[in-house]
């Protein structure tokens, strides 16, 4: 073990510089480092639309923005990205993706019924403009082609990690609807082709036999210092 | 995609001098004495200050955190002459109010039960499914291999909840779980299983067996998108933007007959009558409990206690919050941000400046955290350029003990937590500190998920269920159980209401008298009339701009 010191807290904590964006086209001055969403409130906005779990899992901020001298148009989510200098952007306050109904049970399970639903598909040029526009790095065009390919379980795979937040729709040349047909895909392979737990099957059958509940009613009437017994005394399975 | 800056760099090689050597022994766990030591002296829950009894309502003299009582102490946002009740926008049979993971089981609960879709209106403060429920990412426990039980489940859970969970409560939970797993199966959602069909369980901390159902690190995305898309399927009315922000009681009987609503973007009220109402919004990590930082979805805000709190709920366990041990301490943009405890599942192990273990990872959730802050305040943290602390949570030991690639295939969500930022987990550790992440208690339920009063009788017509909800958990949850908490209760809650709507022969009466009662209250005591509650969305612009803010348009 060798011994070293703590990093020492810095004398004075620098003023932090400061950075130019433009939201929506006005000018704001704000602290380097903020998330696009602290920036914007930092600046002064109250947040209502484009803002929600705020941790890169609900697709709420998808966020699109230029930077000058740069035709580029980048993407971004407001709660996981920090400002740069000269950032002109806008958070997208909704992302109009109408859904089609269905019953999952009475669905043939094959891409078939996937196109019947979202007929779009089929119109895919395979740009790859979907995946370069994903703020989550999915490779979001070979999903669309495992589809049309008719291979559910790999585009269930590919876009299991969609947090929906409707950017890759909006740059479609085709207008796929991805986020409503991949959560319609990957509900099809969850119950028609994943395989099945059995050893949940047995647990159920002996609840519904009432295995347990002469033990579950003698525990919750049991004295605390007895259950605290039975916690410490407890064997704690090995990981794997 | 800054990285690391040197100085904080260069501290690395001191744990990775030792990971060979803690990969050989494990961390050995703690006694019953040694964890109630460890709570005691370094838990926020036992700083003093940080609470104080309640001056007004049903559970004056109960102790809760500071945060809580200013709210609770509260003018409520509207006042009886400010509405007006006699026209009702909605006159439904049930009002679901909030779009988690309990609100929507709820919901399709009462539709099987017979409810008519139609009939129902949810009603839910940002995007429907906006939540924590879509942030959870480790896993949800259930009981379901053989080498597991039930019972197991039960002990690990009163003991994780330090003896002070409702017990039946409990047994809901363990008993109902394989059950709600089966649901999530016939509905769709996909779990990581071996090829054979069984599912891939991890350990939570506190728990004695492999008992974690994960789906990836987006656990709880996949189970709130399966319940949304179901939801969406049977096309029951909801309203988007538009929190409840005052319950509505019949004078007769003084249960609950529907709620004010409140358009967030046009600020028009609507009036909602209801046969039941369903509180189902959620925690309050957006309170900033002890001034910790949270990793709570934007709209947490407790807004479910404090309706519920006024019409006469009785509340659990509010002068206890869960501080998840490992929220983000480095980089700042993200701090308070999740590290799921799934990476400390897998093996990550938790180490201090001078490379040292100091607590075994999977202790429960307030022993860890306890033993961060510990290590922190006694000088064996590392300190951020922003003058934050952490310790290193050893990430790269996950693809060491599992194999390359398993941070990858297992954690998508935390590598691109941190790669977006220039760290790569599957090569150097993270820096990790508490954050503010659970609240542990709530409005007291019973097994049929009826919101209690003190006396033990249930408030005519009203449900409550998932995190509002309190008893379940006790003093300290499990990982893995809120996602149980929220599904067990949010399917019974949809029962329940299910059969008191069709027991009701008549639609309820609506008023604001319990509000009169309870501004009474308040005026005794003083509370000045700006501080209202729920705050529906916390506030976080900056100073410069309010100082010089008017209130024009």
């Amino acid at each position: 073990m060798s011994a070293v010191s703590v990093t020492a807290p810095p004398k004075e904590v620098p003023k932090p510089r400061t950075v130019r964006v433009y939201v929506m086209g006005r000018e704001y001055l704000v602290p380097e480092g903020l998330t696009i969403h602290k920036a914007l409130e930092y600046a002064g906005f109250r947040l209502i639309r484009g803002v929600g779990c705020r941790g890169g899992f609900c697709g709420a901020c998808a966020t699109v923005y230029r930077k000058p001298g740069d035709y580029k148009l980048r993407i971004a989510l407001a709660c996981q990205s920090v400002v740069e200098d000269g950032m002109y952007l806008v958070i997208l306050p909704y992302a109009p993706l109408p859904r089609v109904n269905y019953k999952l049970e009475s669905l043939k399970p094959d891409a078939g019924t996937v196109l019947k639903q979202y007929p779009e598909v089929a119109r895919c040029v395979a740009c790859n403009t979907c995946t370069k526009a994903c703020p989550q790095g999915l490779q979001v065009m070979d999903a669309i082609q495992a589809i049309k390919r008719g291979d559910l379980a790999k585009a269930a795979d590919l876009a299991f990690d969609c947090i929906a937040c409707g950017i890759c729709s909006m740059r479609c040349p085709a207008e796929i609807r991805h986020a409503n047909l991949f959560n319609l895909v990957r509900r099809i392979y969850g119950k028609y082709m994943s395989p099945k737990p059995k050893h949940l099957e047995d647990r159920i059958r002996e609840l519904e036999e009432g295995k347990y509940k002469e033990e579950l009613e003698n525990l919750k009437k049991a004295p605390v210092e007895e259950l605290k017994k039975l916690y410490a005394s407890r064997a704690i399975e090995p990981e794997e | 995609m800054s990285g690391y800056p040197p100085e904080i760099k260069r501290l690395i090689k001191y744990v990775e001098e030792t990971r060979e050597e803690r990969l050989k022994k494990p961390y050995r766990r703690l006694s019953l004495e040694e964890r109630e030591k460890l709570l005691r002296e370094w838990h926020p829950d036992y700083k003093p200050g940080a609470k104080r009894p309640l001056r007004v309502g049903v559970c004056k003299g109960a102790l809760v955190y500071n945060e809580v009582a200013d709210l609770l102490e509260a003018w409520p946002l509207v006042e009886p002459d400010q509405v007006d009740l006699s026209r009702v926008d909605y006159d439904v049979d049930i009002l679901v109010i909030g779009s988690g993971g309990a609100g929507l089981a709820a919901a399709l609960w009462a539709i099987y039960s017979g409810i008519s879709p139609d009939s129902i209106l949810l009603v839910t403060k940002l995007r429907l499914g906006d939540s924590n429920t879509i942030k959870a990412q480790g896993g949800i426990q259930a009981a379901d291999r053989p080498e597991d039980s039930p019972v197991l489940h039960f002990i690990d859970t009163i003991g994780g909840g330090l003896f002070a969970n409702k017990r039946d409560l409990v047994e809901a939970l363990v008993v109902d779980m394989p059950f709600i797993m089966k649901w999530l199966e016939d509905l769709g959602a996909m779990f990581d299983k071996t090829p054979d069909g069984r599912y891939i369980e991890v350990s939570g901390g506190g728990a004695c067996r492999r008992r974690l159902h994960c789906a990836r690190d987006y656990t709880g995305l996949e189970i709130l998108r399966v319940l949304r898309e179901e939801f969406l399927n049977y096309e029951v009315p909801y309203l988007e933007f538009t929190p409840a922000i005052e319950l509505l009681t019949d004078p007769e009987d003084g249960g609950v007959s529907g709620a004010v609503l409140y358009n967030l973007e046009t600020g028009e009220y609507y009036v909602a009558r209801a046969k039941s109402v369903i509180v189902a919004t959620g925690g309050a990590g957006r309170l900033h409990i002890a001034g910790f930082p949270t990793s709570n979805h934007y709209g947490a805000t407790m807004d479910g206690v404090i309706m519920g709190y006024r019409v006469g709920a009785n509340i659990l366990h509010l002068d206890t919050f869960q501080f998840h041990p490992t929220g983000v301490a480095f980089p700042e943009a993200i701090r308070g941000e999740l590290i799921t405890e799934k990476c400390r599942s897998l093996g990550a192990q938790l180490v201090n400046v001078h490379g040292e273990q100091f607590i075994h990872q999977l202790e429960t959730r307030d022993l860890v955290s306890s033993a961060i802050i510990k290590e922190c305040a006694e000088g064996r943290g590392i300190i951020t350029p922003t003058g934050a602390v952490g310790v290193w949570l050893d990430m790269p030991m996950i693809d060491m003990i599992r194999g390359p690639g398993t941070i990858k295939r297992a954690l998508p969500a935390m590598y691109r937590q941190f790669i977006r930022h220039g760290i790569d987990i599957t090569q150097e550790p993270v820096l990790t500190y508490p954050t503010l992440h659970y609240q542990n208690g709530g409005i007291e339920i019973d097994v049929f998920s009826r919101v209690l009063r003190p006396s033990g009788e249930p408030i005519p017509r009203l449900m409550a269920a998932g995190e509002v909800a309190g008893g379940v958990h006790g003093r300290n949850r499990l990982m893995g159980n809120s996602l149980a908490g929220i599904l067990v209760f949010g399917k019974r809650a949809g029962i329940t209401a299910a059969k008191v709507v069709k027991e009701s022969t008549t639609r309820p009466k609506i008023s604001l008298k319990h509000s009169e009662k309870y501004v009474e209250e308040l005026k005794s005591i003083g509370v000045p009339k700006e501080r209202r509650s729920p705050i529906l969305l916390p506030d976080y612009r900056g100073e410069r701009v309010l100082l010089r803010s008017l209130k024009i348009l």
